[in-house]
């Protein structure tokens, strides 16, 4: 199963698609025979997303929409224990000024804060069931990704064990660039096998492609289809440490991979923009991106999410203000 | 067109008076003007009028800058607010020209006013290194503690300029708001907006930093409700507000505390107590040792 070995590990999708003799081969001829994106048309469309009009009650539903698809996040070196509970107690209880407030999906932290956000979280915990909170980890060596395959996988399993949901990786951006498509392929195949639990379950896992690395459209085309083919639950655009980050044009890309999976398979995936959404405004445009190009049954945190820390008070404030008819300030919400 | 008639008349170069917002000079968000006409009746500008939207992005401007403004010394604010007045002085005869053309005023009259206004600007850049000794105080307590009052600035403060004298009154409000470090969004007298946007120019070119200072031109009675109730504004001068509903104004104010300066009485210009009305007192306590 290593990259030096013809045959790729066997992934159900791949497999299905590419046909049962899975070579690197096959592989390189289906991403590199994908068409080649229209930058301009791209852009151009996606620039259309910022004129739709959501007034009144349609921009609440959709402030209230984008609460509910935050992965509040926080990933710094400084990380204590203590930040980790100011941020579970902030997704607990988002606007102390209006417990009408929805709670966001999941709260995203380095792995080795896993154990202590669960803890935190207590009963609003989801546990792997479908409501309450999910506790996200990165793994893999976020967010460079420069490590052996072994210490990969068990910054994973540690992740998972400690009661990880969802496991955020990191592509190896170097091996896409260098065009070794498979051991790319082959490490999201082996994570994805790591996040199994002890009960058979698997954790959900969310490929970042890191698009701000991967330099053209084409490029972030391919590591779409290649990280969908291995079996990735959603597909994320950044870790939010390069830029730029999740631009408005490359979370459109990606959206448009994933309906055409839809289209091909019937199988939905996920799409995770990150890194550069703070404001209320741009989360609504992504809203729009994805409504109008996968449809209204991607508007759900099970196929959308934002990974974000500064949004949440945005949106906040935007609500506060639909709310109480006046414009709201920081001082309403807490500092993070 | 041949080049062997020389025309005399050249085409005229109007202005569009814009928004001055955030240091930068933008069209109002909502894309509407006012036309500005002279006393005959004649065409003379066309102004932005601000919307709600405008309002919102000007508080947010001067949020961001107040911090930098009021770390800055006092000795260095006091600077710029005397280059306000060079620059100011320097650019008389088009503030002459446009009070004429707007408040109907003898050239001598506006003049006095411009004059006047300048004056006021030197008067108030005075005081930036000297208020925190008059209003400041070593407190006597009962133990061995240094015990220290001084003045900070309250904040973001929202403005609503007096309704005439255009150039004088904006100074009268604007100055005395910027002396001790807040930074402000000020609605200029309706009658007047062109020595307003004019006096924005002078001060984007007096090192003041962007968004200290944040111009609305528009209809007070439409913008002032939205700043009153502005969550993120920390005072509300009403000295222009004597005909809106500035009761109302005031309610809408105290939902998040706001200090407020009613238009009556009001409180004098060119006095200190109307710099002291936009700041808080802060008190100090340190240890006093023998060593």
């Amino acid at each position: 199963m290593t990259s030096t070995s013809a045959a790729l590990a066997p992934a159900e999708r791949a497999v299905q698609l590419l046909g049962s003799d899975l070579s690197e081969v096959a592989l390189r001829q289906h991403l590199e025979g994908l068409p080649a994106v229209d930058a301009v048309g791209l852009e151009a469309r996606a620039a259309r997303f910022g004129t739709r009009s959501i007034k009144t009650t349609s921009k609440a539903q959709a402030l209230d929409l984008a609460i509910r698809m935050i992965d509040l996040t926080t990933l710094q070196g400084a990380d204590t224990r203590g930040k980790v509970r100011s941020l579970v107690a902030k997704a607990l209880v988002p606007d102390a000024s209006d417990p009408s407030t929805p709670r966001p999906a999941a709260v995203c932290v380095y792995g080795d804060m896993v154990g202590h956000a669960v803890e935190a979280l207590g009963p609003a915990w989801s546990a792997g069931k479908d409501d309450g909170i999910n506790v996200a980890a990165v793994a893999t060596a976020f967010p460079a990704g420069r490590a052996s395959i072994e210490v990969k996988l068990q910054d994973t399993r540690d992740a998972v064990a400690a009661g990880a949901d969802e496991i955020d990786m990191v592509i190896d951006r170097g091996a896409f660039l260098e065009g070794n498509y498979g051991k790319v392929f082959d490490e999201i195949v082996l994570t994805k096998e790591a996040c199994r639990r002890a009960d058979g379950s698997y954790a959900h896992l969310k490929v970042i492609l890191e698009t701000g690395e991967l330099f053209t459209y084409d490029n972030v085309r391919r590591a779409s289809w290649l990280s969908i083919l291995a079996g990735g639950d959603f597909i994320k655009t950044s870790t939010g440490k390069v830029q730029p980050a999740a631009t408005l044009p490359v979370t459109l890309l990606m959206l448009q991979v994933v309906r055409d999976w839809e289209r091909l398979t019937g199988e939905r995936i996920g799409v995770k923009p990150a890194g550069g959404i703070s404001t209320a405004k741009d989360a609504i445009k992504h809203l729009v991106a994805v409504a109008e190009t996968c449809g209204e049954a991607w508007l759900d945190p099970k196929l959308y999410r934002f990974g974000a820390s500064s949004l949440l008070n945005d949106v906040l404030l935007q609500r506060q203000k639909l709310t109480t008819g006046r414009y709201s300030g920081p001082d309403y919400v807490t500092i993070d | 067109m041949t080049t062997t008639t020389k025309t005399t008349t050249r085409l005229d170069v109007p202005k569009t008076y814009k928004l001055f917002i955030g240091g930068g000079f933008p069209r109002s968000e909502s894309g509407r003007v006012t036309e500005v006409r002279d006393g005959e009746g004649r065409f003379v500008a066309n102004v932005a009028k601000a919307s709600r939207k405008d309002a919102r992005e000007a508080v947010r401007a001067a949020r961001k800058a107040q911090p930098g403004w009021a770390g800055a010394t006092a000795y260095n604010r006091g600077q710029v607010l005397y280059r306000v007045a060079e620059v100011l002085e320097g650019r008389k005869a088009q503030f002459v020209d446009e009070l004429q053309r707007t408040e109907g005023l003898s050239a001598a009259r506006a003049r006095a006013q411009v004059e006047e206004a300048i004056d006021l600007w030197v008067w108030h850049a005075g005081w930036t290194d000297k208020i925190a000794q008059v209003a400041g105080s070593a407190n006597p307590v009962a133990g061995p503690y240094f015990n220290i009052s001084v003045p900070e600035p309250t904040g973001v403060v929202a403005i609503v300029a007096p309704q005439s004298q255009g150039l004088l009154g904006l100074t009268s409000v604007v100055a005395p708001a910027l002396v001790m470090g807040n930074a402000v969004v000020v609605v200029p007298a309706a009658s007047s907006p062109l020595v307003a946007i004019s006096l924005a120019e002078v001060l984007a070119t007096s090192d003041l930093p962007g968004g200290v200072v944040n111009v609305l031109t528009g209809d007070p009675a439409e913008l002032a409700p939205w700043l009153a109730s502005h969550a993120d504004v920390n005072a509300l001068d009403l000295t222009g507000a004597g005909d809106l509903d500035w009761v109302a104004l005031e309610v809408a104010a105290a939902d998040t505390l706001k200090r407020v300066i009613r238009p009556e009485p009001g409180i004098a210009p060119e006095t200190p107590q109307r710099i002291l009305a936009l700041t808080e007192t802060k008190t100090v306590w340190h240890t006093k040792s023998r060593m």
